[in-house]
């Protein structure tokens, strides 16, 4: 039997040790909780400085012409920079996106070996390269070879920045391909090429686009490779073997100037780039969300009405 | 006699298909291949005349007839950087990851994780220029002066006057952007851990907490440990950023020593000292040659980083890496 006392003694411990086990559990919400506002507020910070000093700056001239004199009166703008990026965006998703899709389809459809985990395997290191090794490279690989820097060199790098992120997204896509509709295809009497590229494919389109948007969403704000590739410069293009500027690199440079005026329009660069790669970011996991919560619902009638 | 065409088109077609496809997958590993052959013939110039000094020789100096060239201090430089990065940015990650996967509710998760992945997507010379016009003055007012004051020169890591573009604002500015990238990856693999061990815990009584502790944490360590190193070779590549933060010493006076004094990191050398460089001159091999140095860091580390998180998501299908 239990005495009295010992009852007692045993509801003490149980109260001390579940109530000190209760506020270690809150404590450790409330940190967790504060890691999450601590990861927020710089976002939030950075967001505001760029659109309230970035909006300050811009105008058509502002986006349009280009730039003035280093310290003039005359400001000029950022349309060489502007019109760069889309160029380098452009001719970058030529050389990333077909090897990138391709290599995806390798990955999912035939890369179920030794090769597919290898080159799988490589593919996501390369995907986390420091870009500017990326940069270094393609200088000693085209630059010094053709003597120039031009916009190829700094496509060419930028597409091997694109290539690992669009090669993994389609892999990933292309298996949620339900190997029924394959099956189907066979059934048909379809060659598998073709299987894979009407049915799979365009099964698959949603996950596609996302990777390609994420991606040129990504090469858009690299700075380090073009350093090394396309120079900069303060002329609209004057063609594709000659250097070109880019937001980024434009950005960099203005930042390093010691006027206020430089400063401005870096902000407001930075205010343009970051319109860019945040509309792509946002309206791409817009679509995701929504695609998302419309199969949640699909399924859901489909379970009701069975 | 009725023959049936089983199948329209020719086989040839199927094979050059998949020849294709081969190819395009091998061209990654053949950049790869480039990559390793390109920049050794590149800086092969700087091995020859710098051997082994290279990598522990502290001289750096690019006039003429007076060359003399030496990573260590940037190899350090990038160490001490990428070291305190990963000091501030992995209880901060880990904490997201778990309010994310263990208390959030399912309304709010999807959002969140995407608020934070945003912060992912702003491009590096955007946090620059934050760090250098915005940033850097908050840490110089509020932090560095105070803590100067405080303890002045006496002690060594607050040594030095308070500038603002140092180890300090760089190392900070890099945790914020290595955050996301944890703290994405380490939310899979807490994702990824069955209910059922959750649940044990809770039926013997723990609390939430408790059952982070004793059932998700050991079930996720070695993907945990991956995702650390992911950001690790994230924070060693790091170039813009760190290039206008860091304050960019060269020679002996970059070895890192105070927090509140310049340094300089293996990918903000390239960057500064490129366009001074000559073509076909030492000085340009032996920024190649910090190149090759930084290329075996990074590969290095995400190797051991991909072969630790591969083994966690493997094993748990439908868990995708972000």
């Amino acid at each position: 039997m239990i005495t009295v006392e010992q009852r007692t003694e045993f509801r003490k411990h149980f109260r001390y040790n579940v109530g000190r086990r209760l506020i270690l559990d809150k404590a450790v919400k409330c940190i967790v909780f504060l890691c999450v506002v601590v990861a927020v507020v710089p976002l939030v910070a950075i967001l505001v400085n760029v659109f309230s000093n970035g909006a300050a700056a811009l105008s058509w001239n502002f986006l349009t012409e280009i730039p003035g004199a280093v310290g003039s009166n005359d400001l000029g703008g950022i349309g060489p920079a502007i019109q760069g990026t889309l160029v380098l965006i452009g001719l970058s998703s030529l050389i990333g996106v077909p090897v990138g899709i391709m290599g995806g389809i390798f990955l999912s459809e035939y890369g179920n070996n030794r090769y597919g985990r290898t080159v799988r395997f490589f593919n996501d290191v390369l995907a986390e390269f420091p870009t500017i090794v990326i940069g270094v490279f393609t200088f000693i690989l085209i630059v010094l070879t053709v003597g120039t820097f031009s916009v190829w060199a700094g496509s060419f790098a930028l597409s091997i920045v694109m290539l690992p992120i669009v090669m993994r997204t389609t892999e990933e896509s292309l298996k949620l391909v339900p190997v029924t509709y394959r099956e189907a295809g066979y059934a048909l009497g379809i060659r598998r090429w073709r299987v894979v590229f009407t049915i799979v494919l365009s099964g698959a389109k949603s996950g596609l686009v996302t990777g390609i948007l994420l991606s040129v969403a990504r090469i858009a704000g690299e700075t380090a490779p073009l350093v090394f590739t396309i120079l900069g410069s303060s002329q609209f293009i004057q063609g594709l073997n000659g250097p070109i500027d880019a937001l980024p690199l434009r950005i960099w440079r203005l930042s390093s100037l010691p006027y206020d005026s430089s400063v401005t329009q870096g902000w407001g660069a930075a205010f343009v780039l970051i319109i860019l790669v945040l509309s792509i970011n946002i309206g791409v996991r817009y679509l995701f969300l929504r695609r998302k919560g419309q199969t949640i619902l699909k399924f859901k009638r489909l379970g009701s009405m069975s | 006699m009725m023959t049936i065409k089983m199948k329209k088109g020719s086989p040839i077609a199927d094979k050059i298909f998949k020849y294709v496809a081969v190819g395009a997958a091998t061209y990654v590993l053949v950049i790869i291949i480039l990559i390793v052959i390109n920049l050794t013939t590149g800086s092969a110039q700087v091995w020859q005349k710098e051997g082994i000094s290279f990598l522990t020789g502290s001289d750096w100096n690019s006039v003429d007839g007076r060359e003399s060239y030496g990573a260590a201090p940037y190899i350090m430089g990038t160490l001490v950087n990428a070291g305190i990065a990963m000091a501030i940015s992995i209880p901060l990650s880990f904490g997201i990851a778990m309010f994310l996967s263990e208390l959030a509710p399912k309304l709010l998760r999807t959002p969140l994780a995407m608020v934070i992945e945003l912060l992912a997507a702003i491009p590096s010379v955007v946090y620059g220029l934050w760090g250098l016009l915005v940033f850097r003055t908050y840490i110089q007012n509020w932090i560095e002066i105070p803590l100067h004051n405080l303890f002045g020169d006496q002690s060594i890591i607050f040594a030095g006057t308070p500038f603002g573009l140092d180890i300090l604002t760089a190392s900070i500015v890099l945790a914020i952007m290595i955050v996301p990238t944890i703290a994405s990856i380490s939310k899979e693999i807490m994702l990824a851990v069955p209910n059922s061990q959750r649940e044990a815990a809770y039926m013997l009584g723990a609390t939430k907490w408790e059952v982070f502790r004793i059932a998700v944490l050991p079930y996720s360590k070695s993907g945990l440990i991956g995702a650390t190193i992911l950001g690790l070779g994230r924070a060693v590549g790091e170039t813009m950023a760190v290039t206008m933060l860091i304050g960019n010493a060269t020679g002996a006076a970059a070895f890192p020593s105070s927090l509140f004094g310049p340094g300089q990191t293996l990918s903000s050398i390239m960057a500064n000292e490129f366009a001074e460089a000559s073509q076909g001159g030492l000085h340009l091999a032996a920024l190649i040659g910090i190149g090759l140095i930084l290329f075996l860091l990074a590969f290095a580390i995400n190797v051991v980083a991909h072969l630790l998180v591969a083994k966690v998501i493997k094993s748990h299908e439908g868990a995708v890496l972000a």
